[in-house]
This record gives structure tokens, C-alpha cells and sequence, in this order.
């Protein structure tokens, strides 16, 4: 475990250096681009020392470096404010959204994979795999739109966007929650299959135990191990994922701040978005991995 | 025809679409005031959009640009990848670990995140689109590669022509590549449905195509600005997307049974 810890500082070392690289990849001079033309040569200046681009890039990397790791991200073009307390008063927002989303991925689609696996190449499985093709080929910015004309424009029932009322959230929840139920559902119906073969399944069949329990605690059990990992993986879709929905259905969270920060060529900020969500992404892995070696027994004895 | 085959009808009728569009000039950019947000007709199948414009040719239009980007970047990112698997998994060592060190950091970047930024860094347009998706769309081809290149390599026809002193490029040409190719088309398969998502977002968050070009993102972006007085623009277009999405995907699943590769 503690080699998996040592194994992400080389990947955080390089994602930093990406994002660093991000703001110096803007054709011509980025100073140019984000405060425009009409900029006074004064502001430019400001700008550029501010940013340290009057500095060989390498020096430039390791003040940025320092500056991150004291906990700062440089301040906002636009606003002027510290981007480290825009991104505190925006990252509550997208971690709410994010989890409503995953909890509404594991209710839809964990029962959905059962079934299909259960009742593998009869109707329900078809349906399943249907349902979960169909859902997959449906970007953000497609079931977005469409869960706000039925839910909220012709049925009325939900907020069509924002965050004034509190059930505001269900709609782009469930728009980031059923892309990762599609998924959910097959590789649940795929390591249940796997699972349902095993000797351990017969001997718990052949002691007569009710197939509810069969199910329910030998398979899906053993069957939740690999679901886990991937899940991890899967979470990072629906990272990503925030950017779109965040926008369409106005959530003020890290995603819209991205999407924002871009409209306004705010790039420190852009950077900064990118740089937080991967940071998120890498740390939700290794914890992924660290639960898969604790709940695991096999593993755990081996290492 | 059979319905199992229905994926490929699909795909090869928006080919078929894009080359029409590429070859004819369909006007999709042609004005007409008198039918702002006009409903679907006969003459006008999937109606017209807020400017007036015919939306049938602006799908068309839409499909040439997504198949262009995609088919470009698949061939560059695959390219690009297969090499760089083939030389990490082939030579090993600190070449592979370092190779390898670099893909995690690309991988660290969930989904098409990264896409994003550089494409809002770099500036809107369709050059900056196909950088910006050719960056971060390698890494796959790379892994996949390297993973098969270490089990090849210790197959015997490979040692064998290694012993009779064949080249290291004969090797990976002649006697790995060939096996490749199964895994290698499935999963190119499964990206191209990645990218058509990812050219339509991008153009969604109008860093893609710019106006009065079409795209199918920066169609739906506005459909959805009229969703409630003409649903059939943001349908038409979401359905158009959903369709090629979903054939290309089920392609993906019926080449891997057919190719028997193991998902």
C-alpha cells in the first residue's frame, strides 16, 4: 500500500506540470489574449509580472510550484479574487451533485445488472442491455435537455435549472447518474455471470439456502469486488461530466466555474479547474484501490 | 437485410451523408426568413432552425465535420499510440517505465477534461478541435499495445524470427502488428464513438466549429435555447447524434464477439 502511495507523486508531478504547460500552450502571447486589445501597456505589464511570464519558463514552473504547494493557486483576472476561494465556494456545489449522481448510478444500476445476469438472454436481460446501449450512446448535453423538456417543462414536476430550491438538484443528478447506471449495469451483469458458476454458488444452492440469499450473499458479494475498481475508474466520466451539466442546467459549481473561466479567457482559473477536478480524480483512484485491498482478502494476504 | 446488421446501415448512411456534403453544396447556410423555427414538411423534413436555415443540410453538413475530425484523429492518435506501445512493451526497462509514467498522467485527466482546456487555450476552430483531441486520445492505443506486445514477445514465431536475426522493425511490423490488429480495431472502434461525444461537446461549449459553420454541438446548444416552442430542432439533431453514437458503439460490441476479443 504505502508503494501505491509513492506511485502517484511521479503522476501528480507530471499533472501539475501539464496544467502548468496548459497556460503557456495560448498562441502568441497569452497577456495579449486574455486582456484584449484595448489593455493600457500598464495592465499588461501587471499582468505579465504577475504571472511571472516575464521569467525563464523553468523558474516560472518552480514559483508555481511553491506557490502550490502553500496553497496558492494565483488570483482571478476577472474578478481578482484568490482562486483558491473561488474553488472553495464553488467545490461543495459540484461534490453534492457528483454524489447524488453516483448514489443514483448504484440504485439504478446495480438492481438493473441483477436482473439481467438472473434472468441472462430472456426478455429482462434484453431490455437491460437495451436500455443501457441506448443510455450510452446519450451525451450530457443530449439527456440533459431532454429530462428538463419532460420533467420540468411539460410535467412540471422539477425545477427547470439553478439552485434555489433544494429538488433543483435531481434533474442534473440524475442526467450525470444515468450515464454511470448504463455502465453499472453491464459490468454488474457481466461479474455476476462470472460469479454464478463458481463452485461456492453450488454448495450454497446444494445446502438449501433460499436463492435470495444465494444472490443476495454469496454472488452479489463476490461479484461487488470488481465493480468497485471499475467504478473508481467510471467516476471520472462523471467528473468530466459536471462541466456540460453544470452549464446546462446553471449548478455553480467547479464545472461551470471551468466553463466560465473559458467565455472570460480567465485562464489561471481554467488551470486551476483542470488542475482541482484531476487532483480529485487521482485520489478518488487510490482510495478505490486502498477500499479494493482492505475489502479483499486475497489480495490483502498476498501483499 | 437482417436487423443485427442494422449498426452498419446506420454508420454507412451518415458516410454516405458526409461524402453527399462534401461533394455537393447543399446551402446549409442559406437564410430563410419567412420559415424562422418552421415546423417539419414534406419538403423540409426535419424543419428549420432560429435563423431560418434548413436543418437537413445543416445535419449533413454536422456529420462531414464529426466523421472528418474523427476519422483524422483516429488515424493520427493510432498511429502515434501503436508506435509508442510497441516501443515501451518491445524494449522494457526504463524506456517502458517511463513511457508508461507519461500515459498515467494523461490518464490522470478524467474524460475529455483535458480536451477541454486545451481546446479553450488554444482558440476555437477546427484545427485547434483536432489538436486538442488528438493530445489526449493516444494514450488508449498506447496501453492496449503495450500490454499485447508483452505477451507477444514471448511467443515462440516471435523468438523463432528473433533467433533467425531478423530486425526489431521486421518483428514488430511482420510478426507483432498483424496479431494486433483485432484488439487494436475494436478498440479504435470504441473510441470513435468517444470522439463523436467529444467533437459534439466541445462544439456544445462553442469551442469547436465557429458560426455560421455547422456542427452538431453548436446545434444542439441552440436547439435547446428553443426547446419549448420547437422541440423538433434540438431532436433532430440529438437523435441524429444518438443514432451514429449508438451504431458505432453496437459495431464495437459485434466486432469484439465476431473477433473474439476479450472486453
Amino acid at each position: 500500500m504505502i508503494k501505491r502511495f509513492i506511485g502517484i507523486v511521479p503522476v501528480l508531478f507530471g499533472v501539475v506540470l501539464l496544467t502548468f504547460l496548459l497556460v503557456h500552450s495560448v498562441p502568441g502571447d497569452p497577456v495579449e489574449v486574455m486582456l484584449g486589445e484595448s489593455a493600457s501597456s500598464a495592465d499588461r505589464m501587471q499582468l505579465r509580472a504577475d504571472l511571472g511570464l516575464d521569467q525563464p519558463i523553468y523558474v516560472q514552473f518552480g514559483v508555481y510550484l511553491n506557490k502550490l504547494a502553500h496553497g496558492d493557486l494565483g488570483v482571478s483576472i476577472h474578478s481578482k479574487k484568490p482562486i483558491v476561494d473561488l474553488l472553495a465556494e464553488r467545490l461543495p456545489a459540484t461534490a453534492k451533485l457528483a454524489l447524488l449522481a453516483l448514489s443514483f448510478a448504484i440504485l439504478i444500476g446495480l438492481p438493473l445488472g441483477v436482473v439481467a445476469a438472473l434472468k441472462v438472454n430472456q426478455w429482462p436481460d434484453k431490455l437491460a442491455n437495451f436500455i443501457s446501449l441506448s443510455i450510452s450512446a446519450m451525451p450530457h448535453f443530449w439527456m440533459g435537455p431532454m429530462l428538463m423538456m419532460v420533467f420540468a417543462l411539460w410535467l412540471g414536476l422539477l425545477p427547470v435549472s439553478g439552485m434555489d430550491r433544494s429538488v433543483a438538484i435531481i434533474l442534473p443528478a440524475l442526467t450525470l447518474g444515468f450515464g454511470l447506471a448504463a455502465i453499472l449495469t453491464r459490468m454488474t451483469r457481466a461479474s455476476m455471470l462470472e460469479v454464478l458458476h463458481e463452485d461456492f454458488v453450488r454448495t450454497a444452492r446444494a445446502k438449501g439456502l433460499a436463492e435470495r440469499s444465494v444472490v443476495l450473499r454469496h454472488v452479489l458479494r463476490a461479484a461487488l469486488l470488481p465493480i468497485v475498481t471499475v467504478l473508481g475508474l467510471q467516476l471520472g466520466s462523471l467528473l468530466a461530466g459536471t462541466v456540460i451539466t453544470e452549464t446546462i442546467f446553471s449548478w455553480d459549481g467547479i464545472g461551470r466555474l471551468l466553463v466560465e473561466s473559458i467565455e472570460k479567457r480567465d485562464y489561471p482559473v481554467t488551470q486551476a479547474c483542470v488542475l482541482v477536478v484531476a487532483l480529485v480524480y487521482v485520489m478518488v483512484n487510490l482510495a478505490t484501490d486502498i477500499i479494493y485491498i482492505k475489502i479483499d482478502p486475497r489480495v490483502r494476504f498476498a501483499s | 437485410m437482417r436487423l443485427k446488421y442494422w449498426s452498419v446501415w446506420v454508420l454507412a448512411l451518415w458516410m454516405l451523408a458526409a461524402i453527399l456534403a462534401s461533394f455537393v453544396d447543399l446551402q446549409p447556410n442559406q437564410i430563410h426568413l419567412d420559415f424562422i423555427l418552421a415546423r417539419p414538411s414534406f419538403a423540409h423534413l426535419f424543419g428549420f432552425d432560429d435563423l431560418g436555415r434548413d436543418i437537413f443540410p445543416r445535419l449533413l453538413a454536422g456529420a462531414k465535420v464529426s466523421l472528418f475530425v474523427v476519422a483524422l484523429v483516429t488515424t493520427m492518435t493510432a498511429t502515434f499510440g501503436i508506435m509508442l506501445g510497441m516501443v515501451s512493451g518491445f524494449y522494457g526497462g526504463w524506456v517502458d517505465r517511463t513511457l508508461m509514467q507519461i500515459t498515467d498522467v494523461f490518464l490522470a485527466f478524467p474524460g475529455i477534461l483535458l480536451a477541454i482546456a486545451f481546446a479553450a487555450v488554444l482558440g476555437a476552430g477546427l484545427s485547434n478541435l483536432i489538436l486538442a483531441l488528438c493530445i489526449t486520445s493516444w494514450v488508449g492505443y498506447a496501453r492496449l499495445t503495450r500490454a499485447q506486445v508483452l505477451s507477444l514477445r514471448q511467443r515462440q514465431h516471435v523468438m523463432a524470427a528473433k533467433s533467425l536475426g531478423a530486425s526489431t522493425l521486421r518483428i514488430m511490423v511482420k510478426h507483432m502488428l498483424p496479431l494486433l490488429a483485432a484488439p487494436l480495431l475494436v478498440e479504435a472502434t470504441y473510441s470513435m464513438a468517444g470522439l463523436v461525444i467529444a467533437e459534439s461537446s466541445l462544439s456544445f461549449l462553442g469551442l469547436g466549429i465557429q458560426a455560421p459553420d455547422a456542427s452538431w454541438g453548436a446545434m444542439l446548444r441552440d436547439g435547446v435555447r428553443y426547446m419549448l416552442i420547437a422541440p423538433h430542432y434540438v431532436l433532430a439533431v440529438g437523435l441524429s447524434l444518438m443514432s451514429l453514437v449508438l451504431a458505432v458503439n453496437v459495431l464495437g460490441d459485434r466486432l469484439r464477439d465476431y473477433l473474439d476479443v476479450r472486453g
